[in-house]
């Protein structure tokens, strides 16, 4: 075996780099039953979104896709899954498709059992159980072509195209070269680029894929203009330009450059599980943290890598997050937050390369166990589901 | 004291990104590529932090190219050093102040 990791070998042969209980309400009227639940039992962690009722048809689909896929996730051992009663989530597909992955998979209801404090007490014992099933498993040696690393830049300045960015670019393109999966979002930020990327698909830029690029960039633009705005007039705007922006396509390209340079193999839908194909991939998510981070972890990715410049504290329930800080002042100050100062690249100390070695090492520890420093002090809740249409 | 940089992070790329404050005129900076290599360069007009010089001379209507990736077109000749950005620099895909 080449380049290796330690990881939790799940029953649909996926590695996870993490070990835990998912406590997941179909409905955000069964968070609080959920959040009482994981508050009060070790190792497990809550998905506390706020969808799953109230809204069309179509994103109560893909509320049910996305929680099925997170439920999936290679770093979630088993799942307790709370649900109300009466919501709009298809909470029996939830629990089959989940199970089908070979994971054990308990359902609480609240509405059943009588109230909130009685499932909070019956979700307790559940959770306990699935705790005390799971949490013996040992890590295996498995090939660094198993990791699913999602990448993402936030809170980005000046630096975070010339420094952050250029670092993951670097360590997307080392995972890619060795077999493993990588994928990046934002579909926000292609306009202006998107013809850049869509030449970079597989197929070129007339093919399945890049026609595809196109289309999720359009129909991001439809939405916004359906409200009456228009996304793509005002680019860059005069901040971007004061910033040192000359074109829509150099912010764009800032933002595009931490996918690296290798080919684009598919599109992914915002609830949608990785495929076989290894690789490079699009995930259509937008920029905002709580929905990027929720997607991306729904696509099966054991971590993330995570550009900032003035500093993006965040972090996911079960999916730990790398911050790559290309401000050395920002890194000064929030140290506790950031994991990595590609600050070094702008002051001369260090190149892209060297920094991006780093990165790479780095990213084989959090795999192996050790933790980023959002997990180290819990801050992780950032969730929420990309949703289509109004609530009702 | 503190180094005065300009970067390039492709070595396609004819613009370099200064990382320094308060660079004037006249000034001399460090262009420095992704691998560490380093050379000088006599600046051109007082550029902002973050914002670009030439890394070598582009003539009218050549490609201007950052991240290895064409971001616009010089609008005159460009000497090496010089202030690059909306005043020599034309986007392709449209801009957002006109």
């Amino acid at each position: 075996m080449g380049t290796s990791f330690y990881g939790y070998k799940r029953p649909d042969g996926k590695y996870g780099a993490r070990n835990l209980v998912a406590v997941i309400p179909s409905v955000i009227c069964a968070t609080d039953v959920a959040q009482g639940i994981v508050h009060q039992v070790q190792g497990t962690v809550g998905y506390f979104h706020h969808q799953g009722c109230c809204q069309l048809p179509i994103d109560l689909k893909r509320v049910t896709d996305t929680l099925i896929s997170l439920g999936k996730g290679p770093n979630v051992a088993g799942v307790l899954i709370v649900s109300l009663g009466c919501e709009g989530t298809d909470v029996e597909r939830l629990q089959k498709e989940i199970a089908d992955s070979g994971k054990p998979v308990e359902i609480l209801r609240i509405q059943e059992l009588g109230g909130t404090s009685r499932a909070i007490q019956a979700g307790i014992d559940l959770a306990q159980k699935l705790v005390l099933e799971t949490s013996g498993l040992q890590r295996e040696e498995a090939d660094i072509s198993n990791v699913i690393m999602s990448i993402k830049c936030g809170a980005s300045d000046t630096t975070s195209g010339m420094a952050s960015n250029c670092v993951i670019g670097y360590v997307a393109d080392k995972l890619v070269d060795l077999g493993a999966t990588v994928i990046f979002g934002e579909t926000t930020e292609f306009l202006g680029g998107e013809h850049i990327l869509a030449r970079r698909a597989v197929g070129g830029e007339g093919g399945f894929v890049g026609r595809k690029i196109y289309e999720i960039v359009d129909r991001m633009e439809k939405r916004a203009k359906a409200i009456g705005e228009d996304m793509r007039g005002g680019q860059p705007t005069p901040g971007n330009i004061a910033g040192g922006l000359s074109s829509i396509e150099e912010k764009s390209l800032g933002a595009i450059v931490k996918s690296g340079h290798r080919p684009i193999q598919g599109v992914l839908e915002y609830p949608d599980f990785v495929t076989d194909q290894k690789g490079l991939w699009i995930k259509d998510a937008p920029g905002r943290e709580p929905e990027i981070l929720t997607g991306m972890a729904a696509s099966g990715a054991q971590l993330m890598m995570f550009s900032t410049g003035r500093g993006a504290p965040q972090g996911f329930p079960s999916m730990p997050v790398i911050k790559i800080c290309g401000n050395p002042n920002t890194y000064e100050r929030m140290q506790h937050d950031m994991d990595l100062n590609a600050g070094r690249i702008i002051t001369g100390e260090k190149t892209i390369e060297e920094v991006g070695e780093e990165a790479f090492a780095l990213l084989l520890k959090v795999l192996n166990g050790q933790m980023t420093k959002n997990e180290a002090i819990h801050y992780f809740a950032t969730m929420d589901i990309y949703c289509l249409g109004p609530v009702i | 004291m503190e180094r005065k940089i300009a970067l390039r992070v492709d070595d396609k790329d004819n613009v370099a990104t200064v990382f320094a404050n308060e660079v004037r005129d006249g000034d001399t900076l460090e262009l420095r590529d992704k691998k560490g290599g380093c050379e000088d360069v006599t600046v051109t007009g007082d550029v902002p932090y973050g914002h670009k010089i030439a890394a070598q001379a582009i003539e009218k209507g050549e490609k201007i190219v950052k991240y290895g990736e064409v971001i616009g077109v010089a609008t005159t000749d460009i000497r090496r050093g010089e202030y690059v950005h909306v005043h020599n620099l034309d986007a392709l895909r449209g801009r957002g102040d006109l």
